[in-house]
Order: C-alpha cells, then sequence, then structure tokens
C-alpha cells in the first residue's frame, strides 16, 4: 500500500489555490522551518464570506495537500463556519493521513484560524 | 525515463547471484549441518563461498562469520568488542557522530549498561580527525569504531591511518564497510582492521545475508544461542542460497570494481556539476574523499519528501535525510553533523548510483531535478522571505 491516499496524492501534484494573494485582509503563517513545515494562509474575506483563498506551503507531500484541501473546505463560506473547521475535517477530506503525519492537517487548521484572528485585529470585528 | 538512484539504499540482484541461488530454493536444499550426502552439498557450497569471500577481501575463511545482514555484523562485532573489554576493566568506546544507527543504537544500549561512550564530531565536509581518534582513546577504552563510507553523504573516512593509532594504542577497530564493501578496494592481508561489517544486498546480493570480518584472535560473541553454526558464533540453520548468491556477488562486483569506479567517478562529476548550477544549493560531503555513486545535496527553501514524491512521478528513485522521510521530527542526524541547519537539512536529496548508470541519466537527472526544485520553491514561504531578505541564505 502507498503511503498516502489518492486524494492526498491528488491535491500534493495538483494543488489548489496556490500562491498569494495580494489584497488579503487576513494572513495567518504557523509551523517553523526547524521541524520542516511552514504553511501561510492568505484570506479575502467579504461581507462575513471567505471570498478567495490561497496557501504557500514548505513542507512535505501531506503538508502541501492538507493546505490545499484545506482552502477548498473554506473557499465560499461563511467565516463563522470557518472557524469551526477542524483538523480532522481536513484529514477526513483527505481519505485520511499517516499516523504520523496528522500534525500536517493540525497545522493547516492553525493557519486558517491565525489567518482569521488576524483578519479580526485588522478590522476590529469579532467572528461569532 | 526510469532511473534507479536509490543504490545506497539496496541494489538490484546480479543475475549471477539470482541463477547461483535457484538450485538451494528447489534441488539443493539439505541442511549444512546435516551428515549424509544433502547435508555435506549444502556444506560445501557454504564453505567454498565463504572461501570466496575471504579471498576477496584477503582474509582467511575462519575470520567470516555468516550474518543476516549489516546491522546484525554491527551489533555483534561492538558487542563482542564490550565483552572483552569487560573481561579487563575496559568500558570505554570511541566513534563518531556520522554512524549508522545500527552503530549507534548499539551504543546507546552498552551506555544504559554502564560502558562510557565518546562520539567524536566531524569536519564540516563529513571526514573523522584521526587525530581526535588518538586523543580520544583512554587506558580503559576497549574499541574504535569508524564507518568506512558514509551511507548518505558517500564520505570515505581514513579507516588505514585511524586503525594504525588503535594498533599503537592496543585499541581494537571495527569499521561499518556496509557501503564500502564492493565498491572500494579492501585488503584486509594489510588495512589495521579487527572487525568489519558487510552486507550483500548493498553490492548486487540478496537481501537478509551479510557478513562480519573478525581477525585472527578476537573472540566473537553470539548474539543468537541455540546451535554450533559458525563455529558456535552464530546459532541457525544458514541461509545457504543468499550465502552462495553472495559470494557471487562481491566476486562479480570486485572484478568490475576498476572500471565501474572510473566510470561512476566521472558521472557523479557530471551530476555534480550540472545540480551546482540550481541556486542556493550545496554538496553536502568531501568532493573527492567520497564514493564514486554518491552524489548528496541540500537546496534551500523546499523540503526533501515533497521534491522525492515528484521526482518519483517522473520516473526517479531517490532518497532524502528530511524528518519526513526519517519518520521523527529531527533531520538526518548526518547533516545535522556536518553543520546543516535543520531547516536545511530537510532539504536534502540523496542520489546514489548504480552500475549501468549513463550520461543521458545523469542529463535527466540534473533537468529534472532542477525543474522540480524550482516548482517546489515557487510556493515555498521560506524562499519567499529568503529572496525578499526577511531571512538570510544560508546556502
Amino acid at each position: 500500500m502507498a503511503l498516502y491516499s489518492e486524494k492526498v496524492m491528488d491535491h500534493f501534484r495538483n494543488p489548489r489555490n496556490v500562491g498569494v494573494l495580494e489584497d488579503a485582509n487576513g494572513v495567518g503563517e504557523v509551523g517553523n522551518a526547524k521541524c520542516g513545515d511552514i504553511m501561510k494562509m492568505y484570506l479575502k474575506i467579504e461581507d462575513d464570506v471567505v471570498k478567495d483563498v490561497k496557501f504557500e506551503t514548505f513542507g512535505c507531500g501531506s503538508a502541501i495537500a492538507s493546505s490545499s484541501m484545506a482552502t477548498e473546505l473554506i473557499k465560499g463560506q461563511p467565516v463563522s463556519e470557518v472557524k469551526k473547521l477542524t483538523n480532522k475535517a481536513v484529514a477526513e477530506a483527505l481519505d485520511g493521513l499517516p499516523a504520523h503525519k496528522l500534525h500536517c492537517s493540525v497545522l493547516a487548521e492553525e493557519a486558517i484560524q491565525s489567518a482569521l484572528e488576524d483578519y479580526q485585529k485588522r478590522t476590529g470585528k469579532t467572528i461569532e | 525515463m526510469e532511473i534507479y538512484a536509490d543504490n545506497a539504499a539496496t541494489t538490484k540482484m546480479s543475475r549471477a547471484a539470482i541463477d547461483a541461488m535457484l538450485p538451494f530454493l528447489d534441488t539443493v536444499y539439505g541442511n549444512p549441518s546435516s551428515l549424509h550426502f544433502a547435508g555435506q552439498q549444502a556444506k560445501d557450497a557454504l564453505e567454498n563461498a565463504r572461501l570466496t569471500i575471504a579471498r576477496c577481501l584477503r582474509a582467511t575463511p575462519k575470520e567470516i562469520t555468516f550474518t543476516s545482514g549489516g546491522s546484525e555484523a554491527d551489533n555483534q562485532a561492538i558487542r563482542s568488542a564490550a565483552a572483552i573489554g569487560r573481561l579487563s576493566g575496559k568500558r570505554h568506546i570511541v566513534s563518531d557522530a556520522i554512524e549508522h544507527h545500527a552503530v549507534l543504537h548499539t551504543l546507546k544500549a552498552l551506555e544504559r549498561e554502564g560502558f562510557e561512550v565518546t562520539l567524536l564530531p566531524v569536519s564540516a565536509n563529513g571526514i573523522v580527525d584521526p587525530a581526535a581518534v588518538e586523543a580520544a582513546i583512554r587506558e580503559d577504552t576497549c574499541l574504535v569504531t569508524v564507518m568506512y563510507a558514509n551511507n548518505e553523504i558517500g564520505t570515505i573516512q581514513p579507516i588505514e591511518e585511524i586503525g594504525n593509532i588503535c594498533r599503537a594504542h592496543g585499541v581494537l577497530f571495527h569499521t561499518d564497510a556496509v557501503q564500502a564493501v564492493g565498491h572500494l578496494p579492501i585488503d584486509l592481508s594489510a588495512l589495521p582492521v579487527d572487525l568489519l561489517s558487510a552486507s550483500a544486498h548493498k553490492f548486487h546480493g540478496p537481501k537478509g545475508v551479510g557478513f562480519l570480518y573478525a581477525r585472527k584472535g578476537v573472540r566473537l560473541t553470539p548474539l543468537i544461542e541455540g546451535g554450533a553454526q559458525e563455529r558456535g558464533k552464530r546459532a541457525g540453520t544458514e541461509n545457504v542460497g543468499a550465502i552462495v548468491a553472495m559470494a557471487v556477488a562481491l566476486q562479480e562486483t570486485i572484478d568490475a570494481m576498476p572500471e565501474t569506479a572510473k566510470k561512476l567517478t566521472a558521472l557523479r562529476s557530471r551530476l555534480i556539476a550540472g545540480l551546482s548550477a540550481i541556486p542556493h544549493c550545496a554538496l553536502n560531503g568531501d568532493a573527492e574523499k567520497r564514493l564514486p555513486s554518491n552524489v548528496n545535496f541540500c537546496f534551500e527553501g523546499i523540503e526533501g519528501e515533497s521534491l522525492l514524491l515528484l521526482l518519483d512521478d517522473r520516473g526517479i528513485r531517490a532518497s532524502s535525510g528530511s524528518a519526513c522521510t526519517s519518520g521523527s521530527l529531527d533531520p538526518s542526524h548526518v547533516l545535522l553533523a556536518i553543520g546543516r541547519p535543520h531547516a536545511v537539512a530537510h532539504g536534502s536529496l540523496r542520489l546514489s548510483l548504480g552500475e549501468d548508470a549513463t550520461e543521458e541519466e545523469m542529463d535527466y537527472l540534473i533537468e529534472n531535478v532542477a525543474q522540480v526544485v524550482s516548482y517546489l520553491r515557487g510556493f515555498s514561504p521560506v524562499w519567499r522571505d529568503l529572496c525578499a531578505g526577511k531571512t538570510p541564505f544560508l546556502l
């Protein structure tokens, strides 16, 4: 059996929403290079909805796939829903991750939460 | 194109070795310990294999003990030297930071049993300093263990110099030669080495078999008890077919060595030159004192596992010292020991060439590694910060 599911390999090989959003109003970066994973999420939020999202990731196959899947899960969603996104949802959407790679999905959740916090700081809004 | 560039992990079995092995899976199935014809037929094959291997390394047959591979040989060599040391109250061992885990973990286990271990650092080019070995030897040192050639960065250690120092101080010397046997000329009639480990599948033999050379007079301690096989040093019915195949593979590899080394050294230079053109990368390990087959680079701003997977998609089978490929959070201890920072060590790539490598393959490797590195850097936040001057380039 391969290390990763077909879904993980698909998102790793063809990552969705890769890049930078110049007009992002919420940016979050988590992880550190020492551990080998860094994720950066750029959110463009309008009318309490994630209108656009992009990511940049330094990391292994599952880190790239987790970032990609997370962006798909939140794009077009109301921020109140995005706030509830868990790593479990990311991992499940990828048809699972190997046990020692679950931290990659945690990083994806944390990167998005960090971007939402940045948005709240910038706008003074509170996401319920 | 499909390129198997992971020959330091394992090699393809030689056709001659497979052919030599097959009868032992079929008609020649006697137990070498049996007195009847079938047993003696197997026994003869076993002893012929031992003779071939001994001749290949200019040792004597009694100095060769068959094991399940390199890791077992390393374990047994170190444990045997420790047992000898214990008899005279010597409980200090000298080794270095870039050894294989089969050595490092055995040393850790001995530390828990009351031994003291000095792990010497290596230079930035991955070489152990013989003077440092000499300085580390104490009255109670029972063993020095330094690998012949490193499995990750391919550096070749000054084994003869270190061996001479050990001789002068009356200390046993073991070398893990798993990456060297079959690839570098080794003459044990001249080389001052007391114990040497080897593994068949690194030189086109089968997996699950290897040997331990122990110079006459160096008493081995069995790790496995239960029978008189291997003169009581390793119990268990011998894997006759695999041992026979190992001997055939070793003879064949050694016969071809001068030609192979010349060819691979030229291909290695081509590959190193091509990959060096990628911005912000560095060759790991000494450029000259390295295995002809080994190329190991760090690329700044990317992570090794994603590099490996994308190269795999392009038919390139390679290896990396990144944490994600080691199953731990830390990247390779070897890359850290030569001074690569964690962030850089995660972006490593090892290409280990086989005898059938070609110039076209080197060019394909260069082109594809350059493309994949550039692609991954394109959405790496680490690379973005480096390029923006937010963090300094390390390479």
